[in-house]
């Protein structure tokens, strides 16, 4: 038995890093950031988020506002998708790529005013992130503010999320559908209300200023518990939106991989008025189709597929795993992989190598679970 | 929490219950407290000959693979079939229930170079 440690401290604490040394959690280094792994057993809080509800603190996210009268057409020249056409109110997923197409981190969007955007990032793009906006959005009248530091952002997920947030909010959440946001108060504090997350269950994402995070957690942790919840790491956050079919930045997604590539070509609009960074690229592989593709494993022997494992099918080397685990839902072990396009059809039989033996696996269609509305 | 003090450990956090030339080996407390949620262990077959301090076997929780390492030389003589279906034992009972394999000591000598659970317990709170 051998572990390995981190002993390099962290360059950043959310403003909960006390609530969750209060709580026992175990602290790990992600992306510059001192963030809670588990509070305690990371399949109990995977079972609450899927039975129950509950309580992250994703405070590491990047926030960045674009404002302005060209925000909406400077960011349609920025990123894959047509932010002209959100609804005040509304959010998409996005992506920013590079010129030849790969993908430089993937985003949500929000529509919060006419002339007013918010950008959710991933913690380790954030920097990447904001200074590639910048570059584009130069020379346009939208003006790029990194909100990072001074947002504090909360997610309450899983079933009970709307009886929990309710009694503590003036949104009406009736009328805040999937993809949504609105402005309001939380426990008596500004916030926005966003109906997303990255677990598959129904929830909200709150995003408060970075001072009051803490009052807000404290509401929060209470009525989550009181609705038989917990406080969840960024173990079962993995495990979560690995169920759910979500893909991961420097898993599933890369500057080496194209939205098409993982099987998220959809996302690109390549029938938008405007010219975007990486469009002549990404057009090119929208008509000679991908190089690979991204598919659901299901591992039908002994062994747990994991990040990097290779995949063969028969003689011939297919692809990679790029997430995989333990599901705690299903009880079997799953992945997502990178397979050369012809073995990606439901029901392929692919094997995958663990360790010194090669594991029949299945290809089923994603998402994993699915959750019953 | 303490070690028990009937058994010898690695430096690894394997344990070792002697008896007579067979030596039962498991990973402990502290071990499985550390992985979290075990969800698979990979033993080998039995009749292997085992290489003292070289892999055995792997432990896997939720987030993390980590190699077994045999504490002493011999032969498998025994796994632990009940893990297949339930590797959770390891964290609900890691000196019972929870055991990986028994093996023939090929060299006693070997025993000696194990700690007892005062040095264990004096390893662990060092860190």
């Amino acid at each position: 038995m051998t572990e390995t440690a981190s002993t390099q401290p962290a360059a950043h604490e959310t403003p909960l890093a006390s609530r969750h040394r209060a709580l026992g959690a175990r602290m790990i280094d992600f992306a510059g950031w001192l963030m809670p792994v588990q509070y305690g057993s990371i399949l109990d809080e995977h079972r609450a988020v899927r039975e129950r509800v509950g309580l992250f603190d994703l405070s590491h996210m990047g926030e960045l506002g674009v404002e302005g009268p060209d925000a909406a057409v400077a960011l349609a020249q920025a990123v894959v998708t047509d932010p002209p056409a959100l609804a005040i109110g509304r959010a998409h997923y996005s992506m920013l790529c590079a010129p030849d197409g790969g993908i430089i981190d993937d985003l949500i969007i929000y529509r919060l005013a006419e002339e007013r955007f918010m950008i959710v990032a991933n913690a380790s793009n954030a920097a990447i992130v904001s200074d590639a906006l910048a570059e584009r959005l130069a020379g346009s009248r939208a003006i790029l503010d990194d909100r990072s530091l001074a947002t504090g952002l909360v997610a309450i997920q899983g079933p009970r999320s709307v009886e929990v947030i309710a009694p503590l909010t003036d949104v009406d959440l009736g009328a805040l559908r999937y993809y949504a946001i609105a402005e309001g108060q939380v426990a008596g504090i500004p916030a926005l209300v966003a109906r997303t997350g990255y677990t598959g269950e129904d929830g909200f994402e709150v995003f408060v200023d970075t001072a009051r995070t803490a009052e807000l957690w404290d509401v929060l942790i209470d009525a989550v518990r009181a609705a038989d919840g917990l406080p969840v790491g960024l173990g079962a956050r993995d495990t979560l939106r690995l169920e759910a079919g979500m893909p991961l930045y420097g898993n599933e997604l890369d500057l080496e991989t194209t939205p098409y590539d993982a099987g998220l070509g959809r996302v690109v609009k390549l029938d938008k008025p405007a010219d975007f960074v990486g469009r002549a690229a990404l057009e090119r592989v929208a008509e000679e189709g991908p190089r690979r593709r991204l598919v659901g494993l299901v591992v039908e022997g002994r062994g747990i597929a994991r990040h990097g494992y290779p995949v063969h099918a028969g003689e011939r080397r297919s692809g990679v795993v790029t997430s995989g685990t333990q599901s705690p839902t299903l009880g079997v072990p799953i992945a997502m992989a990178s397979v050369a396009p012809e073995d990606g059809e439901p029901e392929t039989r692919l094997e995958v190598e663990i360790r010194d033996a090669r594991v029949p696996a299945r290809v089923v269609p994603l998402p994993f679970y699915r959750r019953s509305t | 929490m303490s070690a028990p003090t009937d058994l010898r450990y690695t430096r690894d956090h394997e344990w070792v219950r002697v008896d007579g030339d067979e030596a039962t080996v498991g990973i402990t407390q502290y071990a499985a407290d550390q992985l979290g949620d075990i969800v698979f262990v990979e033993l080998p077959d039995t009749g292997r000959e085992l290489e003292g301090a070289k892999p055995f076997g792997v432990v896997e929780s939720v987030k993390a693979v980590s190699d077994l390492f045999a504490p002493v030389s011999g032969e498998v003589v025994a796994t632990n079939d009940a893990l297949a279906g339930g590797p959770e034992l390891v964290n609900s009972d890691p000196y019972g229930g929870g055991w990986m394999v028994r093996l023939r000591v090929a060299d006693p000598t070997e025993l000696d170079d194990l700690l007892d659970a005062d040095a264990y317990d004096d390893l662990v709170a060092a860190g």
